[in-house]
């Protein structure tokens, strides 16, 4: 059975032609949560957006391949490939504020999607968004239904984007620091949710996060990215149990407590990073688009 | 929306003021034959300069005055209202869908749409306004409808560089990339995710113009480049009371009251407007 996701060595460069993936490669199976864990800047929203076709005009990927359940992006064209990632896979967005159009009520928002793309009849899509939100644990959904998004708490409009992203049964759900921009309090019941969820209906979720924590609460592999470069993959309880690279060690050292996910970071340590940027550079050096 | 806040709402004496205003010159100047109590063209020498109705000499029915030809200055202001309120909604709605529907290309496609839509209206602004009209018209040859089309030719960049920056604001936005996800075409996201967040400035532009247009008009009269015929504008009457300030300052006072308490009006109004239908504001 093939991969829900396989990503096989892509690199992305910026016009100046300073490289922001380097060589990525990493699979989400089915049913599977695969966190990709790392510091701010290390390009993992990079390779979220890259992998859901929505990368900033001035990012290029210049090798690589990204195959959607055996389906190979780069092979079809640019319509079919926005139909495969409509129908397959969703995005849980780190700001739930402007992820919701804010002049358009919630009901209509989530609905649309279903009917306009989908082709469902109105009154399924309607039954669909109902039995969702009740899964996200909203006790009002006439209200909310009716409200605009900023008539709700963050955390309710985070609630009202996990359904979403759930409701048209994707196979792959890119979440992007899904509970960085929320309350404290908000974020463990968050977190729960997308994991009860996730069981629930056993879709395979790439979890991008920079929280040690959260990954060893929801996953069960994880990637650890540096600057755009996956330098440690493992099973999760593998990854904590013995981790390899040196980076991993200092991210580690650095969150004291990684089973708290709300313990304050302290910054990696420096010798490491400075280990890696020679590693990095002597890479960038020897590395030519297609032979890397 | 909550019982409280429609309360606040309804009492925006802003929206009130200007609407109510706005709603009675229209009435007066759609119902100016039945309302006017003189003929506006009637001269009289017997009447000329006659003072508004509080001061010594008025007469009744010439409530605010005549001109130093004896005619009616109400009756001339109600049937002025005519030609100033059809350039303001024609002349304004034309550079308002030009110019929207540019600013949205240009700011939601961005690349060289915008690079061709921006440089055309660098171009066009490099014109001074009020000068580029007085050519336009001078070319078109003078008329209600070139005075229309000089208006909406001239100010449709206004819509169109408001409209730009804030679709390409919102093209940003996470919920347009959402979309995109989602398999919507970028046209269809245009349409029916972008403009609805821009369409509350489209709404206090477009008042704000009919207001611009009103000026616009007046200006053309006053400067005997506007309609043709002998109908009565703002913009004329004010250069013929010009001329008798000394005399009878009524003629002058009343139509440049008038004039600016609509274009007052209409910029209030739509602002008022928008802060009504903007999701985020109200
Ligand atoms: N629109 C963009 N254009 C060019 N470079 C960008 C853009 N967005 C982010 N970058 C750069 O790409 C790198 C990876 O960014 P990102 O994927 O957002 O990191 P992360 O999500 O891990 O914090 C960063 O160095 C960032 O400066
Ligand atoms: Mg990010």
């Amino acid at each position: 059975m093939s991969a829900c996701l396989e990503i096989r060595g892509l690199s992305a460069v910026l016009p100046n032609g300073q490289r922001v993936l380097r060589s990525v490669s990493l699979a989400v199976q089915p049913g599977e949560v695969r966190a990709l864990v790392g510091e701010s800047g290390a390009g993992k929203t990079m390779i979220g957006k890259a992998v859901l076709g929505v990368l900033p005009k001035s990012v290029r990927i210049v090798e690589g391949e990204m195959l959607i359940e055996g389906e190979d992006l780069g092979r079809l064209d640019a319509k079919a490939r926005r139909t495969l990632i409509g129908a397959r896979t969703a995005l849980i967005p780190q700001d739930p504020l402007t992820a919701l159009n804010p002049s358009r009520r919630i009901g209509p928002q989530m609905t649309d999607r279903l009917v306009r793309i989908l082709g469902w009849s109105t009154e399924r899509a309607d039954k669909r968004i109902r039995q969702l939100l009740d899964e996200v644990q909203i006790r009002d959904p006439e209200r909310v239904l009716k409200s605009y998004p900023h008539e709700l708490s963050g955390g309710m409009r985070q609630r009202v984007l996990i359904a979403a992203a759930f409701a048209a049964e994707p196979r792959l759900i890119v979440a992007d620091e899904p509970t960085t921009a929320l309350d404290v309090t908000v974020q463990k019941q968050i977190l729960r949710l997308i994991a009860q969820l996730q069981r629930d209906h056993g879709t395979a979720i790439l979890f991008v996060t920079h929280d040690l924590g959260v990954v060893a609460k929801i996953s069960q592999k994880v990637s650890v990215l540096y600057a755009g470069k996956v330098v440690e993959e493992a099973e999760t309880e593998a990854l904590f149990a013995a981790p390899q690279h040196p980076y991993t060690r200092a991210l580690m050292a650095a969150t004291p407590r990684y089973t708290d996910p709300y313990a304050s970071l302290k910054p990696v340590d420096e010798s490491v990073l400075a280990g890696l940027a020679v590693e990095i550079a002597a890479a960038d050096q020897a590395w030519r688009p297609g032979h890397g | 929306m909550d019982e409280a806040s429609v309360a606040r709402r309804g009492l925006s004496p802003r929206l009130w003021l200007a609407g109510g205003w706005l709603l009675l010159a229209l009435l007066a100047a759609i119902f100016a034959p039945l309302i006017a109590p003189q003929d506006p063209l009637a001269q009289d020498l017997m009447l000329e300069r006659l003072p508004p109705f509080w001061l010594d000499g008025a007469e009744p029915g010439y409530w605010l005055g005549t001109d130093s030809l004896g005619r009616d200055l109400l009756s001339r202001l109600i049937f002025g209202g005519r030609i100033a309120f059809i350039v303001a909604f024609a002349a304004a709605t034309s550079a308002c869908l030009l110019g929207s529907a540019l600013g949205l290309i240009a700011g939601y496609f961005g690349g060289w749409a915008d690079r061709i839509i921006s440089r055309i209206v660098d171009v066009w602004m490099a014109f001074p306004p009020v000068l580029f009209a007085i050519l336009l018209v001078a070319v078109l040859g003078t008329g209600l409808s070139s005075v229309i089309l000089a208006i909406a030719i001239i100010d449709w960049t206004r819509f169109c560089r408001v409209i730009r920056a804030e679709a390409m604001s919102q093209a940003r936005m996470d919920y347009v990339e959402s979309a995109r996800i989602a398999g919507y075409g970028r046209i269809g996201i245009m349409l029916r995710e972008v403009l609805p967040n821009v369409l509350p400035s489209v709404v206090a532009l477009l008042s704000l113009e009919m207001g611009i247009a009103v000026i616009v008009e007046a200006i053309l009269s006053f400067v005997n480049l506007s309609i043709s015929t002998d109908d009565p504008t703002w913009g004329s009457i004010i250069a013929e009371g010009r001329l008798s300030i000394h005399q009878a300052w009524w003629v002058l006072v009343f139509p440049l009251i008038t004039l600016i308490l609509t274009v007052l009006s209409f910029s209030q109004f739509g602002e008022a407007l928008k802060a009504r239908f903007d999701p985020v504001l109200r």
